[in-house]
């Protein structure tokens, strides 16, 4: 997959500005971003849904606005909000979505077993799919996408609005279809699902493409190892704020009740921040995150 | 706005060689009908429940109208009716309103819901399916549904002694027809709707006039002289008319008139499509 100047624009608004990537066989993608940098958009453009305003996009070497058909019988898509028809039985959604591509009944109900068996809901296979957790719907909607045998997976925001132990079994089905050699690609805001999932990503902010590489690479780039994070009674929250941008060298940042300090070695940061006599109520010394990243391009965090 | 291509897939090209290129979709049709038969497979679980609720409607018209108020409609004398019992009139023309209205209805709501709500249009354009197919597969099952209804009603008026003329045996496609011209109108327009308000006033100031003064429950003679060429522009009319006649026969089922029918109700459901195919890919790829 190729996209050179792709731009979405709705009216005066442009949701995509001129972004460039390319994709490989096999590898997981990710693009990172907060709500509103042009994430679905780009999502919609790839899954042949949504005709690209400007710019070049190809997909198998085809183009999505002439053969999306073509195109899309190859694609797996899970959608940001489930699209799962919830009058129907789990097994009916999978045998409905395998129709739309004319696979053969006797196919459709070997992949529905594996798939089913494959995202832990075989035993929900006759129920109805609107009682099922938030969790289960996704996975359900996972297991639906690939009824296709997609060679490309596309996820839009796959964890969001799901409890952590739900995030946490998406993300293991999603890291084995990896292990399978399907390609993904997906969006999120969550620093932590990119990191988790990613071989590559792309930062998107504001509708354009920031900064782009491997999770570890870009961390290396943007960032230190280590950030200190310190936390001070509120009332002397600027305060402290002016008196650490004097004393050190780093890069701090500021957020609304935290600074960070930005170091190789956030041990030794913090004696020092000790010695000068600041007292914070809370401190941590951790490894640099994506949020990091995020943070030192944007100024701002990826989620509030 | 730029939409994906209407009509058939092109031939894929490979513009980078090395990657398999996935093959092209079969034609539209095929397509279509598996839209189609997605409905299908929703509508076995609730299609018990719709065929009472859509056959005993019209049956109550039939009893309500054709035999109520026909005692009192008969006593008067029918000549201006052609001469017929007024059940025998009107039974064709309830065939014809509820062809309308089961198209009207299985469009407009199951429409915008598939968009809003239940987001079957939403789910199926990620497949295979265009939004073409998604369009004509839903306008199929819808026809469908019209077909399995009259089919029904055309048995009571039969079982009930309304029918006159074996031209009769066309009443199903004729009610079809009507229906299928209202459904791809009705849902064409249904898929660009953003509130359900629109349908409402649609019914409300659109079927419930056509259906009381398109000939239906009177001739439209009898309606106020500047009245009547808007009544004989309605769609409805043409399909009582068509209905009445096939089911009449005599002097009414001119081949002259018949054809003006068939072809209002053909020209409308091609409008119908054509129009749907625009606002359907306009709809869905966005």
């Amino acid at each position: 997959m190729r996209a050179r100047g792709l731009t979405k624009r709705f009216g005066s608004f442009t949701a995509v500005d001129g972004i460039d990537f390319d994709l490989y066989r096999g590898e997981a993608f990710g693009f990172l971003g907060p709500n509103g940098a042009g994430k679905s958009s780009t999502m919609r453009m790839i899954g042949c849904v949504s005709p690209p305003t400007q710019g070049e996009l190809t997909i198998f070497g085809a183009d999505p606005v002439r053969n999306g058909a073509a195109i899309r019988a190859k694609l797996g898509v899970v959608p940001q909000e489930d699209t799962l028809d919830v009058e129907l039985s789990v097994r009916e959604n999978l045998l409905v979505y395998g129709r739309y591509f004319g696979l053969p009944r006797a196919v459709i109900r070997e992949r529905t077993e594996q798939l089913l068996d494959f995202v832990q809901l075989s035993e929900r296979a006759g129920d109805m799919v609107e009682p099922l957790s938030g969790g289960m719907k996704r996975r359900l909607t996972i297991a639906r996408s690939l009824i296709n045998d997609p060679d490309i997976l596309i996820l839009d925001e796959p964890t969001t609005g799901l409890d952590p132990q739900a995030r946490h079994v998406v993300w293991d089905r999603l890291f084995r279809l990896k292990q399978r050699g399907v390609t993904l690609i997906l969006t999120t805001h969550y620093m932590d699902e990119a990191e988790q999932l990613c071989d590559r990503l792309v930062v998107m902010d504001h509708a354009t493409i920031v900064a782009e590489g491997a999770p570890r690479e870009l961390i290396e780039r943007y960032s230190t190892p280590e950030v200190l994070e310190l936390r001070f009674d509120p009332a002397l929250h600027e305060q402290a704020a002016e008196k650490i941008k004097d004393l050190f060298t780093e890069r701090t940042e500021v957020t609304a009740d935290r600074i960070l300090l930005y170091s190789a070695d956030g041990d030794e940061a913090l004696t020092r921040v000790l010695a000068a006599g600041l007292e914070p109520l809370t401190q941590l010394v951790r490894r640099s995150t994506l949020e990091d990243v995020f943070l030192r391009l944007t100024g701002r965090r990826l989620v509030d | 706005m730029a939409v994906l291509s209407p009509g058939a897939d092109p031939p894929v090209t490979p513009r980078s060689g090395g990657l398999p290129v996935p093959p092209n979709p079969p034609g539209w049709w095929r397509l279509s009908v598996r839209g189609f038969r997605c409905w299908l497979t929703t509508y076995r679980r609730l299609w018990r429940a719709s065929i009472y609720s859509s056959v005993l409607g019209p049956v109550f018209y039939l009893g309500a109208m054709g035999y109520g108020l026909g005692s009192l409609v008969d006593k008067h004398g029918t000549a201006s009716l052609g001469g017929v019992p007024y059940v025998e009139f009107v039974a064709p023309a309830i065939l014809a309103f509820q062809a309308m209205n089961a198209g009207m209805s299985n469009a407009a709501f199951p429409v915008y819901g598939a968009v809003h709500w239940n987001r079957i249009y939403i789910a199926a354009r990620a497949t295979q399916l265009r939004a073409t197919d998604v369009f004509r597969g839903h306008v199929m099952f819808m026809t469908m549904r019209v077909a399995m209804n009259s089919a029904c009603f055309i048995v009571v008026m039969a079982a009930f002694g309304t029918i006159r003329s074996a031209w009769a045996v066309l009443l199903l496609p004729a009610a079809a027809l009507t229906g299928l011209a209202f459904a791809t109108v009705v849902a064409s327009w249904a898929v660009t709707l953003r509130s359900v308000n629109p349908m409402n006033y649609a019914f409300r100031f659109g079927a419930v006039p056509m259906m009381l003064f398109s000939g239906t429950f009177f001739p439209v003679t009898r309606l106020p002289g500047w009245l009547q060429p808007v009544a004989y522009a309605t769609p409805l009319w043409h399909g009582v008319a068509l209905c009445r006649a096939l089911s009449l026969g005599g002097s009414g089922l001119d081949p002259g008139n018949v054809a003006m029918h068939v072809g209002y109700l053909v020209a409308m459901a091609a409008v119908g499509l054509w129009i749907g195919g625009r606002t359907y890919r306009r709809r869905l790829y966005v």
